[in-house]
């Protein structure tokens, strides 16, 4: 490394900055594309079939095949559509919940930077992934694009509050905005001392919301294949769309990420003992992603489709007033001998 | 030396997409510049070391406002030729208005209070500082009054914005649902044990 | 009280967790997927797929051209042209069925009375072009002079019913 330093002189640190965004960023991708496997698979055996398992071995390389199918698909810009805008809104969608593992932390070591206000940094960011939607629905010139598009973001927006009130409680018990700071504060016992435990009814809001952010079933009015077509995507062919499709499933990651860390105690094993205490922290955070993935997955092939109505009653009539109700009682709680967190 | 260029860059783009805002024709990409405008000025603040107001001015600002500003933009019909009928009839009270805007500006703004000699360039802060620690201590203490009335005439602004909007209407029916998770199967269903007809 | 409960069973999800056990138990089920090129579910031997023509066991062909299944044919498939051959018989000279248009209800069977004209077990069978799914009276004899054995076969357990 020093070799190189030398080598490059003062453009060393941009380039090695490069280099760990790459190293960021490619797992990410991969791990995307096999989300996509995995859900395929999983709903198939919820459904009692087997799901994809004709490419490679038991559907392996499904991914690979998918990707080089939409590649060498045509990209169709409908008539009266704003080209620039069209082509640049799935980028507008996926580039947020990229830049957002920025700031995720793998472990206390393994993470791209350290910043304060990380927790406040992934809200802002996240909260610019809607604007891939608006623009692409209204980009496309379309009424049903554009319905969708509305149907969307303002599911979107709504869901935000509840999401951003889920984690004030977080901060509030963590004391800090700084990921890794909210995770050392889960350290002490097993996982009894992580944040789940106090912040029980905002981690289901969290979760729900997180549902509901990334417009996944049984949220997806934006999508409605039944109703509305595809919804903000459906003037979208080949790789335009599929980077809308990965962009959702990129979201996904991350808010499973972002729940694991915050409330699942992210590295932090079950129990403070031998043979948990031996697995590297870094695969127990995986662990907890991969477990709140398939819980997404899950919950897709159980429950129907909300209607539009019940998902606007659901975030503004419920779960605000639960979270803030619960912000109260921790506050309360805090200040009781009996707050052990 | 990066820091510099960055602020260049940042303030060409803030400046350029500003003057997008005003000039673009279509009016959703007015507001697009506008989004564009936000983020560059959130990167200057950034450079300042005030990263929460930077993150939440992209919160806030691009994150909700400009997203409500562009749902009603973009469901405008705005008919352009229209718009633009007696631009040159209104175009000396335009002037003159503008000119007084400008003057303002100048009085306000003017090198007497901002020049470069009137603001001190600002100290880099110690690596353990906490922008965001710091204006918390500040509005939670110093500015404690003056932070709680302006979130009461927020909070009322909602509720009248709200209050002025509702309507009743009496013949529109809506589900319950609090009713609805209330039902049981006791309530609804009663099982009948039958004699079987040979 | 019976307040409280209901309030718990809504806010603890319990309902939403009920049906999650549902399906989560169905994720550990056997799975019923037939795969398809390898494995095929049964088939009756009133499948009625692609369709053929038969002949005498001395080779002649059976159809006479009476076109009844032209006339019964509801989706309008069957094109039949005849002409009387020199030993006094009235044979087809164009038999051709539009399988683009067919909905194989099996009603040409059924009104053959020389039970020429049969629907085999054949289900795999596709074209590139819609041209190539009209099958000519060749074609159709010859896919039932390659599979006379199983058509015989499968008249022959029907025949108590008819």
């Amino acid at each position: 490394m020093d070799y190189f330093q030398d080598l490059l002189g003062p453009a060393w640190p941009l380039i090695w900055t490069l280099v760990k965004i790459i190293v960021l960023v490619l797992p990410i991708l991969g791990a995307v594309a096999y989300l996509t496997l995995a859900e395929r698979k999983v709903i198939g055996y919820i459904q009692v079939r087997i799901g994809p398992n004709r490419v490679g071995p038991r559907g392996f390389l499904q991914p690979i095949a998918d990707a080089v199918k939409v590649l060498t698909k045509e990209i169709i810009i409908p008539s009266g559509a704003n080209k620039f805008l069209f082509v640049t809104a799935p980028v507008l969608a996926i580039a947020p919940a990229l830049v957002a593992w920025a700031v995720v932390p793998f472990s206390p070591e393994l993470l791209l930077s350290n910043i304060d206000a990380g927790l406040l940094f992934i809200l802002a960011i996240t909260s610019m992934g809607v604007y891939g939607v608006i623009v692409g629905g209204w980009a496309s010139n379309s009424k049903y694009a554009f319905l969708g598009a509305i149907r969307s973001s303002a599911q979107i927006v709504s869901y935000e509050i509840a999401m951003g009130f889920a984690l004030v409680g977080v901060l509030m018990v963590s004391h800090s905005l700084n990921l890794g700071e909210i995770v050392k504060g889960q350290q002490g016992g097993g996982f009894w001392s992580w944040y789940f435990v106090p912040l029980f009814p905002l981690f289901l809001v969290y979760l729900i919301s997180g549902v509901a952010e990334t417009n996944r079933a049984p949220f997806d009015v934006a999508e409605g294949e039944t109703e509305i077509v595809a919804g903000f995507h459906v003037e979208y062919s080949g790789m335009t769309f599929s980077v809308f499709y990965l962009a959702e499933y990129a979201n996904m990651i991350l808010v499973s990420a972002l729940c694991a860390l915050m409330f699942l105690g992210g590295w932090l094993p079950p129990f403070n003992f031998a043979p948990f205490t031996w697995i590297p922290g870094f695969l127990w955070l995986l662990a907890k992603i991969a477990f709140l993935l398939f819980v997404f997955l899950w919950i897709r092939a159980t429950f129907p489709r909300y209607r539009y109505d019940q998902i606007m009653r659901l975030g503004w009539k419920v779960f605000i007033p639960v979270t803030l109700v619960w912000i109260v009682v921790i506050g309360a709680w805090m200040q009781t001998p009996f707050w052990l967190w | 030396m990066i820091e510099t260029l960055v602020f260049y860059f940042f303030s060409a783009v803030l400046i350029l997409s500003s003057l997008a805002v005003i000039t673009a024709r279509n009016p959703v990409h007015s507001a697009l510049f506008l989004v564009l405008a936000f983020f560059t000025a959130a990167g200057l603040w950034l450079l300042l070391e005030a990263e929460f107001l930077a993150i939440v001015l992209v919160l806030v600002y691009v994150g909700a406002v400009m997203v409500l500003f562009l749902f009603v933009v973009m469901m405008l019909d705005i008919n352009i030729p229209k718009l633009r009928e007696g631009i040159w009839a209104w175009l000396p009270f335009g002037a003159l208005l503008a000119i007084v805007m400008v003057v303002e500006m100048w009085i306000v703004l003017g090198s007497e209070r901002f020049g470069l000699a009137g603001v001190i360039a600002p100290e880099g802060h110690p690596v353990g500082y906490s922008n965001t620690k710091e204006l918390g201590r500040l509005i939670y203490t110093q500015y404690v009054y003056p932070f709680e009335i302006a979130a009461v005439i927020l909070l009322v602004a909602i509720v009248s914005a709200i209050a002025l909007t509702l309507r009743r209407r009496k013949e529109t029916k809506s589900q319950l649902a609090s009713e609805q998770l209330a039902a049981h199967r006791q309530g609804r269903v009663r099982l009948v044990s039958m004699k079987r007809a040979d | 009280m019976k307040w409280l409960k209901d309030f718990f069973r809504t806010y603890l999800l319990l309902e939403l967790v009920q049906g999650m056990v549902l399906t989560g138990r169905y994720l550990f089920a056997r799975k019923i997927t037939v795969q398809f090129p390898e494995e095929k579910t049964p088939q009756s031997n009133r499948f009625r797929g692609l369709h053929a023509l038969r002949r005498y066991p001395n080779g002649e062909e059976r159809c006479i051209a009476c076109k009844l299944c032209e006339a019964v044919c509801p989706a309008l498939a069957i094109t039949i042209e005849s002409e009387q051959r020199n030993d006094g018989t009235r044979r087809t000279t164009r038999y051709d069925i539009d399988l683009s248009k067919c909905i194989y209800c099996g009603f040409c069977e059924e009104s053959c009375p020389v039970d020429s004209i049969v629907e085999t077990r054949i289900l795999e069978y596709h074209a590139e072009k819609r041209s190539e799914l009209i099958y000519t009276k060749q074609m159709l004899l010859a896919i039932g002079d390659k599979n006379e054995a199983q058509i015989a076969a499968d008249r022959a357990l029907d025949a108590r019913y008819r």
